[in-house]
């Protein structure tokens, strides 16, 4: 895809400024880079999360698109009924326009009480973009832990405490449960890799059928950083492979960012408070755990890009 | 009223509610079978696959899901339908009060069955009673042609620019559903004619050189205005309710109010009752007069918005009421019609007696000795001028 950078910088932002998100919320950055690949007008749900309440407070709104809200667990099933709308109408000529559909969740509406919808929506082959943006807790009721969760993380519902160091499991690997949909597109991207992530969403709304884009985003509330090292953080999760940049075309798997020199993981964990008791000595098997998995998912998609 | 090509035909429930929705030909459904509902599904299923309806059908994976997409339809400018019962409706119920917040003017056949538990698949009004503070509009229908005709309808009311609400159109599970019953049905062009063509109100999400935000969050500031003028909508919906009823009266023959009433003008108690009970309850009011026994029946049709001032004005000439709830209410005072009914009548002057009998729950038999019983007993409360303490009983339970 041509990419040029003079040209997206003249495009209208379609999140406009003046939003509650935190200062160095990574959502709002991965909103204006996935909206800033849309070469057609763009209908957008949006489950209950962070950037739906911090986008649009009545009577204020930052978008510049047609937006929805209706619930936490149903943005995949909302986007479906709009498309099914549109192709409805168009087909009796009331719509002429070329219109794409995406659908916006957070990892608790997405990974969790969103799955079945989202399931759903993507078997029965809409065409439809869904992108989730993943800062791995649910950040905006205060962060608690969602399946999304890495091990050991402190989250207020995986607390640390005297027995228990954080999040005892591993976390759900949605990207590859997506791919096992057989659809068309998935992709996994980050924010520190815009020009990655841009060209993903436009190869994603150019595709004829369902897809699927799974974001990191960090969040400095829950992560327990300072906000301006946020891109930062994204960046490394890349280098350490516990966010590997790919996707998978009609089921052909293809890893769009590979790290010159794969640094370790701690180099992510460390500069992230919610995962300061791990360097604490009794918690150093977690660390070691923690290396491992990353290792091994990275080499499990090594094979699969063969 | 015009001569138009009326049918009689042999259908039963569900088949029929289906062929008016095939009429209608909706844009968009998105529905999820579940028992007894599960035939209207099949049947539209059958008829996109034939090519007879322009619909768009989406097979979803839940109820939650069927309505969140309904919702999405519709706020695009869709005509949009689906229909459900029982649990389905319990899982909706999260997305009904988005949908009617929303204005969305979607219709919906309840195929009126228990909740569990214990699970059971058989009809009562527990599923539809659980939905009614979500602002929706419901109809309720005694039979076959009653639930046809209200489906269709309900594309009117809930579409009416002064309305633009969703509306239930509830039928009994099984005894209205699954029963072979004899209709006269429109045909397919008079019913398009009578729904007109659709047309979105205001801005849609699909009008994207205008692009709107639609459900935002709504604080302690605003929060109660919302739904201050939601209330002020579904409060003055019934003259188009009778309005869309008197049109359609026009085209079929077939008088459609708030309630219907038989051989009430001069009953001395009167059983008030939904859906296909009155039928039964009819052919005991029969009886009863043949007895020389002024016995009346009110059936209400409207159960939302609840038509208080016309319920008092209809049923305050009476001696007494029994107020027949095909669902509970757990630790209230009884039924939810009783509920209401009674408290309806609190600035009245002439009061009946009000008596409330739960019934036929979990698809239990309603036999007309169960209804003559409620007469009976009513008779007896009004001779000896004693209420009892409790004012509820279960009709046909086993104690």
């Amino acid at each position: 895809m041509p990419f040029n950078i003079k040209e997206l910088s003249t495009k209208k932002d379609l999140l406009t400024g003046g939003h509650r998100l935190c200062a160095g919320c990574g959502a709002s950055i991965v909103l204006r880079q996935v909206l800033l690949a849309a070469k057609t007008p763009i209908v957008l749900t949006n489950a209950t999360g962070c950037v739906e309440v911090s986008t649009t407070i009545f009577p204020f709104t930052s978008w510049a698109v047609p937006w929805f809200h209706s619930a936490f667990e149903n943005s995949a099933a909302t986007i479906s009924g709009i498309e099914t709308a549109y192709r409805a109408l168009k087909k009796m000529g009331k719509i002429d326009k070329d219109i794409r559909f995406i659908g916006l969740g957070g990892d608790g509406g997405t990974y969790d009480i969103g799955f079945q919808a989202l399931s759903g929506a993507m078997e029965r082959g809409h065409r439809m973009l869904y992108v989730c943006y993943d800062n791995s807790a649910y950040m905006n009721t205060g962060i608690q832990r969602s399946s999304a969760t890495p091990l050991g993380a402190w989250t207020t519902t995986s607390p640390v405490g005297d027995v228990i160091p954080g999040k005892v499991q591993w976390r759900k690997n949605l990207t590859e449960i997506m791919v096992a949909h057989d659809i068309p597109y998935v992709a996994q991207a980050s924010p520190s890799h815009f020009k990655d992530l841009i060209e993903k969403v436009e190869r994603a709304l150019d595709t004829n059928g369902p897809t699927f884009i799974n974001i990191i985003s960090p969040c400095p509330l829950g992560w327990r950083h300072d906000g301006d090292i946020s891109i930062e953080l994204a960046r490394l999760a890349v280098e350490t492979c516990y966010w590997p940049l790919y996707e998978v075309v009609d089921g052909k798997y293809r890893i769009t960012v590979t790290p010159r020199n794969k640094k370790p993981v701690i180099d992510w964990l460390k500069p992230q408070g919610r995962f300061s008791h791990l360097f604490i000595e009794k918690n150093a098997h977690l660390l070691e755990t923690f290396q491992k998995k990353v290792n091994d998912e990275w080499e499990k998609l090594l094979k699969k890009a063969g | 009223m015009k001569t138009i090509n009326k049918k009689l035909i042999a259908l039963e429930g569900n088949a029929a509610v289906a062929l008016a929705m095939k009429q209608i030909n909706p844009d968009v459904i998105a529905a999820y079978p579940i028992t007894p509902q599960t035939e209207i599904v099949m049947y539209f299923s059958q008829y996109v696959a034939d090519g007879v309806v322009d619909t768009e059908y989406v097979t979803v994976e839940s109820e939650h899901s069927a309505m969140s997409a309904c919702i999405g339809a519709s706020a695009s400018g869709a005509r949009v339908m689906t229909a459900t019962s029982s649990q389905g409706l319990a899982l909706m119920w999260e997305m009904m009060y988005i949908a009617s917040a929303a204005r969305t003017p979607i219709v919906m056949p309840i195929v009126n069955r228990a909740l569990s538990g214990p699970i059971n698949i058989h009809g009562d009004h527990s599923d539809a009673m659980g939905a009614r503070d979500s602002g929706w509009i419901m109809l309720f229908s005694e039979n076959v042609q009653e639930a046809y005709d209200n489906t269709i309808q309900a594309i009117r009311i809930a579409e009416d620019p002064r309305v633009r609400l969703p509306v239930a159109v509830n039928l009994d599970g099984f005894i209205t559903s699954h029963a072979v019953e004899v209709l006269e049905t429109l045909p397919d062009e008079e019913v398009k004619a009578f729904v007109r063509e659709s047309k979105p109100w205001g801005r849609t999400l699909l009008d994207v050189d205008n692009p709107i935000t639609m459900g935002p969050v709504a604080l302690t500031d605003s929060y109660m205005e919302f739904k201050r003028n939601q209330r002020e909508v579904i409060d003055n919906v019934m003259p188009v309710i009778l309005e869309i009823g008197e049109e359609f009266n026009k085209l079929t023959g077939r008088k459609y109010s708030i309630y219907e009433e038989y051989k009430l003008e001069d009953a001395d108690v009167a059983i008030a009752v939904m859906n296909s009970t009155a039928g039964t309850t009819r052919v005991v009011v029969d009886e009863l007069r043949n007895k020389g026994i002024k016995a009346g029946l009110l059936k209400l049709r409207v159960f939302r918005p609840f038509p208080y001032k016309e319920l008092v004005e209809a049923l305050s000439h009476l001696k007494a009421v029994a107020v027949l709830d095909k669902a509970d209410s757990m630790g209230s005072l009884g039924g939810p019609l009783f509920g209401e009914l009674r408290s309806a009548f609190y600035e009245a002057k002439n009061k009946p007696l009000m008596l409330n009998y739960i019934f036929g729950l979990g698809g239990r038999d309603v036999t007309p000795d169960l209804i003559h019983k409620a007469y009976k007993e009513t008779y007896k409360v009004l001779e000896t001028g004693r209420i009892p303490e409790k004012l509820y009983s279960y009709l046909g339970v086993r104690e």
